[in-house]
């Protein structure tokens, strides 16, 4: 999947996560959390893995989470994915 | 003489107070006060050090304490409750010495015995007269009960009481006596009214906290205590309010007339009071205005010591006559011991005030909590700091259903026959771990920057210092 503009995806509500993609060159991932020391790992681990699973190569993702669980994680991040996509998405 | 004195400089000096004594303070005033700050840069100003803080709690509006720990005017602090702003700068290991953490019972306790000597007790009163009868009734800073402030004043070496509402001697409805009081110094204000008390204490509409102060309601309600001369004590969360909301409602249906209400005082527990639900409210601590207003005028509404409240040296307390108590939970674990102190990053964010005294005195004690806050699971395999043991605690109840510590099966089996939807501790904390996921540890360094001491004085946990992030 090729990202060719920006989007969002969720809320900065507890328990949810605010995704912002853009396109960029390569993989570059910024994750801010309410529970990094406890989630930070896992969190960084599910966004790889949804960008690997969407065959996403070139992207920003900015992550702002709010304690969200891995299923919101992985929602709100293919959502906002498929909104960048510009409609030649999966 | 008079006891009037022109500053709160000239008051430190009049009262001796020299490097490494003890001072005190008490927390009616909330996150509004202003009087521990204002005292704490008078002090700083005379370049006296090393000094101990005895307050009954910290809060936030408390930060420019950090400056003092920092530079050395403070040396060590001892408190019930600390709030998370000043909580983070001491688990980071701001301070060479542990802090002191005690119960609201365990405090007057221990000042009363000497074992927590106090030199200079600073009173922050919403009005005294001159001679220092003073009281939080009334006056723009009003704060309702001083119930904290009494072991201060009576057993400090010198009294010191601070005021923004000066009336004329004598003042006939006072809280502290003259008999206690050294010195009295007039400020501006002592507090910012809107930090004092919350203008109204709002009830949930989480439905999962809804959900859980259902399934209390139907514990209390099973467990035979809510019968006539019920008594009742709950906080001031969101979650506590709705149970008492429940509570009263079915009292109000069977017509059971209660006792009395206990602890810290919210417009909730006024509105029963003022019902019929019960015959009095012992109050310690009001949370809104409503409180002050019916301390004020209500008098059914008493207010009464901390000793009094909860005290385990006491002759007796009001803590020991309780039948159910309404508690929250930072964690709790599979031994039903429960932690307010730290969170699950092992920074300092609370403390027990008066939640081990109670459970350890009421005869049912409720922890009510939902299985996770924002991913972080509140229901674990071993707290990260023991603020009340488990053998103190009844029954934690989730919005999965509700678990019934082993030692006591007598209470398992009235909740069976009522047909509650009975749950393992341990059955809990899997569904939280599997919603969640499996937290990285929190990393700490071996150094103890807080000492947990349960009410009757043993050390019951050890706090250790936070590893700074990096590049934090």
């Amino acid at each position: 999947m090729r990202i060719v503009k920006n989007s969002i995806a969720g809320t900065l509500e507890s328990s949810d996560i605010h995704v912002e993609v853009s396109p960029g060159t390569g993989v570059e991932i910024d994750v801010q959390s309410t529970v990094l020391t406890q989630f930070g790992d896992s969190i960084k681990k599910t966004v790889m893995d949804v960008l690997r699973e969407m065959e996403v190569g070139d992207v920003r993702v900015f992550a702002n989470d709010r304690g969200a669980l891995d299923c919101v994680i992985r929602a709100r991040l293919e959502t906002a994915l498929l909104r960048a996509a510009g409609g030649d998405g999966p | 003489m008079s006891k009037l004195l022109a500053s709160l400089g000239e008051a430190v000096t009049a009262s001796g107070l020299k490097d490494g004594m003890t001072v005190s303070f008490h927390h009616h005033l909330r996150n509004g006060d202003y009087v521990l700050n204002m005292v704490m840069d008078a002090i700083a100003k005379l370049k006296i050090g090393n000094l101990t803080i005895n307050a009954s709690s910290i809060f936030d509006a408390h930060a420019p304490l950090i400056h003092h720990l920092r530079s050395g005017v403070v040396g060590g602090l001892e408190a019930n409750y600390m709030g998370s702003t000043v909580g983070r700068a001491v688990s980071e290991g701001v301070l060479n010495k542990p802090v002191i953490f005690r119960t609201h019972g365990g405090r007057p306790s221990d000042i009363e015995s000497g074992k927590s000597p106090i030199d200079v007790a600073f009173i922050a009163a919403p009005s005294s007269d001159s001679a220092g009868n003073c009281t939080g009734r009334f006056g723009k800073s009003a704060c309702g009960s001083l119930g904290y402030a009494f072991a201060d004043a009576m057993h400090a070496k010198k009294v010191v009481v601070v005021t923004d509402n000066l009336v004329d001697y004598p003042l006939r409805d006072y809280s502290i006596s003259e008999a206690h009081v050294d010195y009295v110094v007039r400020v501006d204000a002592i507090g910012d009214p809107q930090g004092i008390v919350s203008g109204t204490t709002r009830m949930t509409r989480d439905p999962v906290a809804l959900r859980i102060a259902d399934l209390a309601t139907q514990v209390i309600s099973a467990s035979g205590f809510l019968k006539d001369g019920f008594s009742f004590q709950t906080g001031a969360g969101g979650g506590s309010l709705a149970v008492a909301q429940n509570v009263r409602n079915i009292m109000r249906e069977k017509k059971i007339q209660g006792s009395f209400a206990l602890g810290g005082t919210t417009g909730y527990l006024v509105d029963m009071l003022e019902a019929g639900c019960f015959e009095s409210i012992l109050d310690v601590q009001c949370f809104d205005l409503k409180a002050v207003e019916s301390l004020r005028t209500n008098p059914r509404h008493v207010e009464i010591s901390a000793s009094h409240y909860a005290s385990p040296s006491a002759k007796s307390c009001a803590a020991e006559a309780l039948d159910v108590v309404v508690l929250g939970a930072t964690q709790i674990d599979c031994g039903f011991n429960v932690n307010v102190h730290t969170d699950s990053g092992g920074y300092i964010i609370g403390g027990s005030g008066g939640h081990s005294d109670v459970a350890a005195g009421a005869k049912l004690a409720l922890v009510i909590a939902p299985l996770s806050r924002a991913r972080l699971s509140i229901v674990v395999e071993k707290v990260l700091t023991v603020t009340t043991p488990g053998k103190t605690v009844d029954v934690l109840v989730t919005q999965c259903g509700i678990a019934v510590n082993p030692l006591r099966a007598d209470l398992r089996q009235q909740l069976a026959r009522a047909g509650l939807p009975l749950v393992e501790i341990g059955d809990l904390r899997k569904m939280a771990e599997e919603t969640n996921g499996i937290p990285q540890k929190p990393d700490l360094e071996e150094k103890i920057v807080g000492k947990v001491l349960y009410r009757d004085g043993t050390v019951i946990d050890g706090i250790r210092q936070v590893r700074r992030p990096a590049g934090a």
